[in-house]
């Protein structure tokens, strides 16, 4: 019976002009042209949107979250990387 | 070596929960939170579902075509609601055709509430202003449940949510100012679904099997008593203003608690409904089943269609 569940689908949308797209759910659809029409009717009833993708979740491949304390640890040890790092004399007020 | 693991594993699931950090699809979880939100955030799906039922019952007599574009509008979001709930449910790991199966067999209940039909178009007004204004008190809390893709889900609900209880106010407050006929309509309406509004936050918490691990997971933040006395005192002097009368003969201004009292609630009833024992319990059901039949063709053509046209 299952393996005639539609497949699952990620929603992203770009609320507006100059910004990202963002991860908002998903939906299940047959194909990719269905799962546009009904992200439109799911996630943007009221002006959420102006432009959509939808993605495959099976293609989607995501880092393992209980490796994500070893996999983020490099970055969190150089703090060289921030600005706040680094000592300026008295008198350089904005930098 | 395999029990210490789980408990350490625990230990810092629970230490999450109270530093409320949420908890994601893929993160560790104890069985039984899993299995506790697979049966309540189903449970949710089932009821915006079946819940547009006794509405949709009324689109097509709607009084003029404001109300009837209103009440699309808003049958058509609780279609969308079931729909993040559903997602919400898949991302704990059961198929969504399951999930649905375990309504369709009575497993897995829905909100008792849309077993009462929908008699007189005053009804439309009551549904949007108690029951809608019901489940946002619960939805509310329930924004800030620990299971994140359930917490989100009812970010977005909740926004929705607030024009539908204006819409059956005011419905209620057209009728109340209309001729004596429609405003025993309306009272007649508030007489049907002031009881079972109550009932729509479950069992007294001293009955309440689930609220104590519900609260210490904080995938409920308020118990059922504290949200049904929140509804009670936004509702009385909603209803007082537009001249209905809360058929509860016990209902009284506790100066002393600053809540309003309110006279015993009829669980027998609550248990029989929820037993499938209410008035439209069976219909419901036959209507889910039958839209499930009659569609399958359907999902298979398009899924034919999308293998077809895939390559
Ligand atoms: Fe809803
Ligand atoms: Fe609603």
């Amino acid at each position: 019976m299952s393996t005639n569940e539609w497949p699952l689908w990620e929603v992203f949308i770009r609320s507006k002009q100059g910004l990202n797209h963002k991860h908002v759910g998903s939906l299940r659809a047959a194909d990719a042209e269905m799962a546009l029409q009904n992200a439109r009717d799911v996630y943007t009833r009221r002006s959420e949107g102006i432009s959509i993708w939808v993605v495959q979740s099976a293609l989607i491949t995501a880092s393992d979250p209980a490796d994500s304390e070893a996999y983020f640890e490099p970055s969190d040890s150089k703090v060289y990387r921030h600005p706040t790092f680094y000592d300026l004399p008295d008198g350089i007020e904005h930098m | 070596m395999e029990t210490l693991t789980q408990e350490k594993l625990a230990e810092k699931f629970q230490a999450k929960i109270d530093a409320d950090i949420k908890i994601e699809p893929n993160d560790w979880m104890p069985d039984t939170y899993r299995k506790t939100l697979i049966r309540q955030i189903s449970q949710h799906a089932h009821s915006e579902i079946v819940g547009m039922l006794p509405e949709g019952n009324w689109i097509t007599r709607a009084p003029s075509l404001r109300r009837k574009a209103v009440l699309l509008a808003k049958v058509q979001d609780e279609a969308g609601h079931g729909l993040y709930l559903y997602s919400a449910t898949e991302t704990l790991g059961v198929s969504r055709e399951d999930t649905i199966d375990d309504l369709h067999s009575g497993k897995v209940k829905y909100s008792s509430i849309f077993n009462y039909p929908t008699l007189t178009w005053a009804d439309i007004g009551a549904i949007g202003w108690l029951v809608d204004g019901a489940a946002i008190m619960n939805q509310v809390a329930l924004c800030r449940t620990s299971y994140g893709p359930y917490a989100r889900a009812m970010v977005k609900i909740c926004k929705e949510e607030s024009f539908h209880q204006r819409q059956g106010y005011e419905i209620m407050t057209t009728l109340m100012n209309g001729t004596e006929a429609q405003r025993e309509m309306a009272q007649d309406a508030m007489n049907r679904f002031w009881w079972p509004s109550l009932m729509m936050f479950g069992p007294s918490d001293a009955e309440s099997k689930h609220t104590e691990q519900s609260m210490r997971w904080r995938i409920k933040r308020h118990t059922n008593d504290e949200l049904r006395q929140s509804f009670v005192d936004a509702s009385v002097p909603q209803a007082e203003l537009i001249g209905l009368k809360i058929p509860d003969p016990n209902l009284k201004w506790n100066e002393a608690r600053g809540h309003y009292d309110f006279g015993a609630i009829d669980w027998e009833e609550f248990w029989q409904v929820v037993g499938g024992n209410g008035p439209c319990n069976k219909e419901r059901i036959e209507a889910r089943v039958k839209a499930k039949e009659e569609g399958e063709w359907v999902r298979e053509a398009a899924m034919a269609y999308a293998k077809k046209h895939k390559s």
